[in-house]
């Protein structure tokens, strides 16, 4: 490890080069955790554009703006570009930010590994975007591209699609074999793992649900590939295969995919919560074990997305048991978080109340994934809207709101400038509303027996879904006032100082606000009390 | 340095190994189906003989469908028939190509209920074999079965079902890639 920071340090003493092969170039952790955070708040615009056309359509009952063709082209990239092109890079963004700074390395163990495995992500989401542009249009399978819509029903174009989840699944898996060797190797010394911030915690573990899964990912589009254009029959009935083995294998992948886009939220809104109660977390080592535990029943859940395929009554019966089973470890979690405000002396900044948001709503999107794990109930539910309000409960003011809470409290250490607090609770507030708004009503239609993914509805729906529809435009557009507020507090901020917060605790803030470009070249000292985990 | 290096071969390992892994769910999702009977998919033809002959009557009944456009005419003699238990039956399917072109088509079992599936032994079958007809062409192929005398005791009835799949392209394209 000695011999990182040393055969680095001839040429640590000039800032950043300039223009743009600064970027093209970098080896910096804080450098590629900014691309990383810049290319998600794109994707997410685009996302975003793709949501808005969702819902102008949904607008009223009947088929208006868009072809239903294009219709389940916006719906499946729109998933596609959350999950894969603004959920998860932000998150490693701020594992590239933050995992260095909290555990006094001086950088991430593979500064070159890190480069390409950020380039290669703008790469994969050119080519998936592209796809709109080719014959026979965008993928349109929806972002879980079962079999055999996907292989034998699916447009030309379904073959850029699989290189660009195979690019996809590269830049992750690389991202992660980063993350764990840097902090199972480079933390500073006497920081062991059960003092690590809680941050670092969950994104170990994030990790290596990736590396266990993401090449499942692989291996399944793999099989999609050759059943296309090889002959082979992995999921096509006719030739001996079956497409319910494409379920199984997509969401072996998909369950711990979920967790993978809450697990480093839980360590973020745990950071958030404990510095503006000016409170140690509650049950530091409960919230450790109880993430662990989150991961390792992630693997024996994955068929509760498929009750519905006729599974024996025994298959049934464990997949429910299993999935409720993890509302234990959740439960825990939000326990800590409000014993750790409890009788704290609370400020409400900006991400206090984005983190406070993300505790009441995210238990809201667990509850109804409790719901959903009924098996007998599930059959009424699934494939409805009620499915859709409940991922995007988890995953929008769930994972969403807790990189939103990350960016306000991490920024002005960032970029050196305080973020305007007024304009950021405006921000807060008209997200909160709008996000509520937009997701709650879905309950409603679900549980009435709205479909998903159909451009279509009928009439008795017409009122929900334009309440939806007016929440959704208002989220949308409360998204720019964030891009407004980073920018304004980029430009014209007030300078910040090296603590930041008053009750912020973490390596992080002892250094100064913007942390130099090269820091902890010599690892910090824990025993002097700099720093607690 | 050596502590990184060690990391990452580990990590890089663990990779290929779930890579792998992955493939390797499909032959043991195959032998889950088989013992758990889920899917009702049927193992190819298996021979056995029961002494206990007559125990109960089970009704069975056969279905018969053409995948999407599919056009060959496809259908068993009897679309329902009592058999005993442990007893040797015949049923015959009769497969015309109503085309003016050659193709080969598949046929594809499933049982239903799904836990009956491992109790019904096809003794002779055409499942999973390819069939050839020229344009016009028409034949009838027989499928001899055995219901095991164990099936469970609050089944006493069973659906056949076979799909006529097209793979005269797939060939094409296998051939092609040979």
């Amino acid at each position: 490890m000695s011999a990182v920071i040393e055969g680095h340090h001839d040429d640590h003493h000039h800032g950043p080069a300039k223009g743009i092969t600064r970027w093209l170039y970098t080896t910096n952790h804080k450098d590629i955790g900014s691309l990383y955070l810049w290319f998600s708040f794109i994707m997410l615009f685009i996302g975003g554009a793709m949501a808005m056309v969702i819902r102008a359509e949904l607008f009223e009952p009947g088929s208006q703006i868009v072809s239903p063709e294009f219709y389940n082209q916006m719906v499946t990239n729109h998933g596609l570009i959350m999950v894969f092109g603004v959920i998860m890079p932000a998150f490693v963004g701020l594992a590239n930010w933050l995992i260095p700074m909290q555990i006094g390395a001086p950088d991430m163990a593979l500064p070159r590994l890190n480069n390409l495995s950020f380039w290669i992500l703008p790469a994969a989401f050119g080519v998936l975007l592209a796809t709109f542009f080719m014959e026979g249009g965008a993928p349109n399978f929806g972002w879980t591209f079962y079999a055999p819509l996907s292989t034998e029903y699916a447009p030309p174009t379904v073959t850029y699609f699989i290189f660009a989840v195979h690019i996809m699944g590269a830049s992750s898996i690389m991202g992660s074999i980063n993350v764990i060797t840097t902090i199972l190797n480079m933390r500073a010394p006497g920081m062991t793992l059960m003092k690590m911030p809680l941050f670092v915690w969950s994104w170990l573990i994030t990790a290596y649900l990736l590396i266990a899964v993401m090449p499942v990912l692989a291996g399944a589009v793999t099989m999609m590939l050759m059943d296309i254009h090889f002959g082979t029959s992995f999921f096509k009935a006719g030739g001996g295969g079956d497409p319910v083995l494409f379920q199984h294998i997509f969401w072996f992948f998909g369950h711990p995919e979920v967790y993978i886009m809450i697990l480093p939220a839980f360590g973020i809104v745990s950071h958030i919560i404990e510095t503006f109660s000016r409170k140690p977390i509650f049950g530091y080592d409960s919230m450790v074990y109880a993430i662990a535990s989150i991961a390792l029943l992630s693997f024996v859940v994955w068929a509760h997305h498929m009750f519905t395929v006729g599974m024996p009554i025994a298959g049934e019966l464990f997949f429910m048991y299993s999935t409720m089973l993890i509302a234990i470890p959740t439960g825990v979690k939000v326990f800590n978080w409000l014993s750790t405000m409890f009788k704290g002396s609370l400020t409400f900044e900006t991400p206090m109340l984005f983190a406070i948001a993300f505790v009441a709503l995210f238990t809201i999107g667990g509850l109804s994934g409790l719901m959903l794990a009924i098996a007998p109930a599930d059959f009424q539910y699934h494939d409805t809207y009620f499915v859709v309000a409940h991922f995007h409960y988890v995953l929008v003011p769930g994972a969403l709101f807790s990189i939103i809470a990350a960016v306000y409290y991490w920024l002005p250490k960032w970029t050196g400038y305080m973020y305007d607090e007024f304009m950021g609770k405006t921000h807060f507030w008209l997200s909160f509303v709008s996000v509520n708004l937009t997701f709650f009503p879905m309950h409603f239609v679900g549980l009435a027996g709205m479909p998903r993914r159909i451009p279509d509805y009928a009439m008795q729906f017409a009122d929900y879904n334009m309440i939806v529809s007016v929440g959704a435009f208002l989220f949308g557009l409360s998204q720019l006032l964030f891009l407004y507020v980073v920018l304004k507090a980029i430009f014209y901020g007030k300078k910040a100082t090296g603590q930041v917060w008053e009750g912020a605790q973490g390596l992080e803030w002892t250094l100064d606000s913007p942390p130099a470009y090269h820091t902890f070249e010599t690892p910090p000292n824990l025993e002097a009390g700099e720093a607690k985990g | 340095m050596s502590s990184i290096k060690k990391s990452v071969s580990k990590l890089f390992l663990a990779t290929v190994g779930m890579f792998l892994f992955g493939f390797a769910l499909v032959p043991i999702y195959d032998v889950f189906c088989e013992i758990t009977g889920l899917n009702g998919k049927v193992t190819g033809p298996t021979f056995s003989e029961y002494e206990d002959i007559g125990n109960r009557e089970i009704k069975i009944t056969f279905t018969t469908t053409n995948n999407n456009g599919m056009p060959w005419f496809f259908d068993s003699d009897r679309s329902q028939m009592k058999v005993k238990t442990g007893e040797q039956n015949l049923m015959s399917y009769v497969f015309t190509n109503t085309t003016d072109k050659p193709m080969i088509a598949q046929a594809i079992p499933s049982v239903s209920p799904g836990k009956g599936a491992q109790y019904f032994h096809k003794t002779e079958c055409f499942c999973f074999e390819q069939q050839y007809l020229e344009p016009g062409e028409s034949i009838s192929i027989p499928l001899k079965f055995v219901i095991d005398p164990d099936l469970p005791e609050d089944i006493s009835s069973l659906a056949l079902g076979y799909t006529l799949f097209d793979i005269t392209k797939d060939q094409m394209t296998k051939q092609a890639s040979n």
